[in-house]
């Protein structure tokens, strides 16, 4: 197998890139020869442009991936598109990517706003190694002057964005000069053909390769006497017998065996997906990951650069999951602290962020992330931030700084923690989180079961739907983002009570499942237990106990969960409990008792 | 939120209008994709969120090449279709393809005669609109050879990419196709 070489073409619209591509595959005879007589009748960019309304436009809308081998290395080439309105298209090409062509028409004055644009982002996006593709000089008669002129301020472009391989390349795409073959129109130049300096960059000579990393991407548990973690191993290698380290848990043990496919290997290298077994049981989920000789940080507080891609501006009252490696958790952007003018550089303070846009922001998570600094180790270091209402990506991140200074809002660590509460309360504390219809009896068996807890000197919170309208929550309505706030709120104030070391039950209708999902991220897996009240709307409707079921039919309430609005059941709750017969106190005994039965009182 | 990807084998060098397809691809409640409104994927992130009724296609073998398959095939050894091995077939010449002629339920146009032809199939799709090409490759290692040697892309011999012209592949996606 030949070594690969990823790299992308950017640069502002008619630079030249998809032109630039298509010479290159014909000069060094990479073409099939369907697509060599399709150029008979089309232009290059006609090869690389594959949809309807880029062929129609004439303009480049989103990535394309081209293959090509020559005699001395493999290529995958990203066409980018070169019009703002697509940047974030160009910045999927970057991340791909390990080495920029960048495209310059030197027919133009001066440097475009977007070359400046999309240096900054392929530079955002972790990429070391660039090709200034000075084009188009045979429209200024392949004047040396000209190519200086441009080399110098290509020069201090890369001084700026600290750029030390790069490579300031004079050529004609169209006309073929020093794409493969030296030109003849040049002799000045005595620097290497684009084609000659892809095939031999080398991309990997800085990589620092000490440490390992295995993010767990699923625990594997096919039956009792296995349970192994899954994952892609994205760094070093792993042998059995080491010792590694769970993040974030800070628990060390050793590796028992490995499995690659349905293979016992020995030992396991970079990319591999693997399936680790431990010398001891540990508390690990998806998420967590495992290291060895490498320092990855843990913060639930950090600063951040984003390259903003939705439509929609960025918000600041808004909840985001934030996507890091194989983590997903719920943050806020607490604040933003500049825009960086893609131009010049220079931050501007007090604007709104919105497309395509650079910002720095400082991002508070609802738990502990796992992470680095981008600039240290990148696979744990940069991230996505997703819109949990439309589950659109709405940014791309890296980490700037793992531990955030300029916060005011600092979670205390106390000295006292939530475990020692806990224990001197004699109890575990979790929350068991009650979801059904309206009328499906959630209330009546919290309040069942807190009595019985009590009984028992268990110290108790039941937080009660109404209840907590009438209070905390009296500014939130019942449409879709105050309803996810209100459970937003809720799962807060159980987990606040949970570290004070409380058995927390809540009665609310919480109809949909990704509410619950972030409740329980909010409330942490392990002290999550949902409990589904599954009496059926016919039963509930009958009971009708606060006359809403009526209302809601006559049309007097609208979003009413089962009758105007949906109820997702859930998939996997800890525990179903039909309460159309039989009395309050028998469910509220068989509750308790698989509670018992499962150790969590 | 379930989430129900459906793992399927497109590359992105098989066609131009796969070229442009994300790993994860979203397609809405209508099953269809909008090429010009396709989620950032950065890095190896993939955003595997979606509402109800929603679905995900995902391509794993995104970047790999025929080339790449069947060097894989080989190292790997492999179990593959015989369709893919080069064999005297019965077949009529339609346009620039070998239609295989397997039973009755291809039927001739006028002046199309059978002739017996050694071929093989790159690529398998719907009968009777996949093409054989003509070849000698009847062993893995001869496969691998042939395909570092190809004169014309792969999906040539699919009479279905070529209706409607060169956007065919992306009319029938839009459509719900894959």
């Amino acid at each position: 197998m030949k070594d690969l070489l990823k790299f992308l073409t950017c640069g502002s619209v008619d630079d030249g890139k998809s032109t630039l591509i298509g010479r290159l595959l014909s000069d060094a005879n990479l073409l099939f020869q369907d697509q060599k007589e399709a150029l008979k009748t089309n232009s290059y960019a006609d090869l690389l442009d594959g949809l309807m309304a880029e062929r129609e436009q004439g303009i480049t809308i989103d990535v394309a991936y081209r293959y090509f081998t020559t005699e001395n290395r493999s290529f995958i080439v990203a066409d980018t598109p070169g019009h703002e309105q697509y940047t974030r298209n160009m910045a999927v090409g970057a991340s791909f990517a390990s080495l920029a062509v960048l495209l310059i028409d030197v027919t133009y004055g001066d440097l475009k706003v977007q070359t400046y644009r999309h240096a900054r982002i392929c530079r955002m996006m972790g990429i070391d190694y660039f090709v200034f593709a000075l084009n188009k000089m045979d429209k200024v008669d392949y004047a040396e002057d000209c190519y200086l002129s441009f080399k110098n301020k290509v020069q201090a472009l890369c001084e700026e964005l600290q750029i030390s391989h790069a490579c300031i390349l004079p050529i004609a795409a169209k006309k073929g000069d020093n794409v493969v073959f030296a030109s003849h129109n040049m002799p000045w130049y005595k620097g290497p053909t684009l084609l000659s300096y892809l095939e031999q960059v080398d991309v990997q000579e800085d990589k620092n390769l000490e440490g390992t990393i295995l993010p767990i991407q699923r625990v594997c548990r096919p039956n009792s006497s296995y349970r192994g973690y899954q994952g892609e191993l994205m760094r070093g290698s792993l042998a059995v017998g080491d010792e590694v380290y769970l993040l974030p848990t800070k628990e060390r043990c050793h590796i028992t065996s490995i499995l690659w496919g349905d293979k016992q290997v020995q030992e396991a290298c970079v990319h591999m997906p693997i399936s680790i077994e431990l010398d001891k049981d540990i508390d690990a989920s998806r998420g967590n990951v495992f290291v060895k000789d490498i320092r990855v940080g843990i913060s639930d507080h950090f600063e951040a650069k984003l390259i903003w891609m939705a439509e929609e501006q960025l918000s600041i009252t808004k909840s985001y999951y934030l996507k890091l490696s194989t983590q997903v958790i719920p943050v806020q952007i607490s604040s933003v602290l500049y825009q960086e003018d893609v131009e010049t550089g220079i931050h501007k303070t007090n604007v709104n962020i919105g497309k395509n846009d650079i910002a720095g922001v400082e991002i508070s998570a609802s738990q502990k992330v796992i992470l680095t600094e981008f600039e240290k180790e990148a696979l744990m270091g940069r991230f996505l931030l997703i819109d949990r209402i439309t589950n659109e990506t709405v940014a791309g991140g890296i980490v700037l700084n793992a531990q955030s200074v300029g916060n005011n809002l600092v979670w205390q660590e106390t000295d006292i923690t939530k475990e020692l509460r806990a224990t001197s309360l004699k109890q575990k504390p979790i929350t068991i989180w009650m979801t059904g219809l309206s009328g499906a009896g959630k209330s009546a068996l919290a309040n069942a079961l807190e009595k019985k807890l009590y009984a028992l000197n268990k110290h108790t919170m039941l937080l009660d739907g109404d209840n907590i309208r009438m209070g905390l929550n009296k500014d939130l309505k019942f449409k879709e983002a105050d309803r996810s706030e209100n459970i937003r709120r809720i799962a807060e104030v159980a987990k606040l009570m949970n570290d004070a070391g409380l058995i927390v039950m809540t009665a609310f209708i919480s109809p949909f499942e990704e509410d619950r999902q972030l409740a329980r991220d909010i409330i942490g897996q392990d002290a999550f237990y949902e409990v589904y009240v599954s009496t059926p709307l016919e039963v509930c409707e009958a009971r009708d106990v606060k006359g809403l079921y009526q209302k809601a039919r006559l049309g007097n309430i609208s979003n009413f969960t089962g009758i105007s609005s949906p109820y997702e059941v859930p998939e996997n709750p800890n525990y179903t409990m039909n309460m159309s017969e039989g009395s309050i106190e028998a469910a509220a005994d068989l509750l308790l008792e698989e509670l018992v039965k499962k150790g969590l009182i | 939120m379930v989430l129900l990807p459906l793992l399927v084998g497109g590359r992105r060098d098989e066609e131009k209008s796969r070229a442009k397809e994300r790993v994860f691809s979203f397609r809405d409640v209508n099953q269809t994709w909008d090429p010009k409104n396709q989620r950032p994927e950065l890095w190896n992130l993939y955003n595997t969120r979606i509402h109800k009724g929603e679905s995900i296609r995902v391509f794993p073998l995104s970047n790999w090449t025929e080339k790449d398959i069947w060097q894989y095939i080989e190292k790997e050894k492999l179990e593959v279709v015989p369709l893919y091995y080069a064999k005297v077939r019965p077949v009529v010449k339609r346009g620039e393809n070998y239609i295989l002629v397997d039973d009755e339920r291809m039927r001739l146009n006028p002046g199309e005669e059978v002739e017996y032809k050694s071929v093989r199939f790159r690529t398998l799709g719907c009968y009777p609109l996949t093409g054989g090409t003509l070849s000698e490759a009847d062993t893995i290692e001869k496969i691998v050879e042939e395909t570092l040697h190809y004169q014309n892309s792969e999906r040539t011999t699919r009479v279905i990419d070529q209706d409607g012209g060169s956007a065919s592949m992306e009319v029938r996606k839009r459509e719900g196709y894959f």
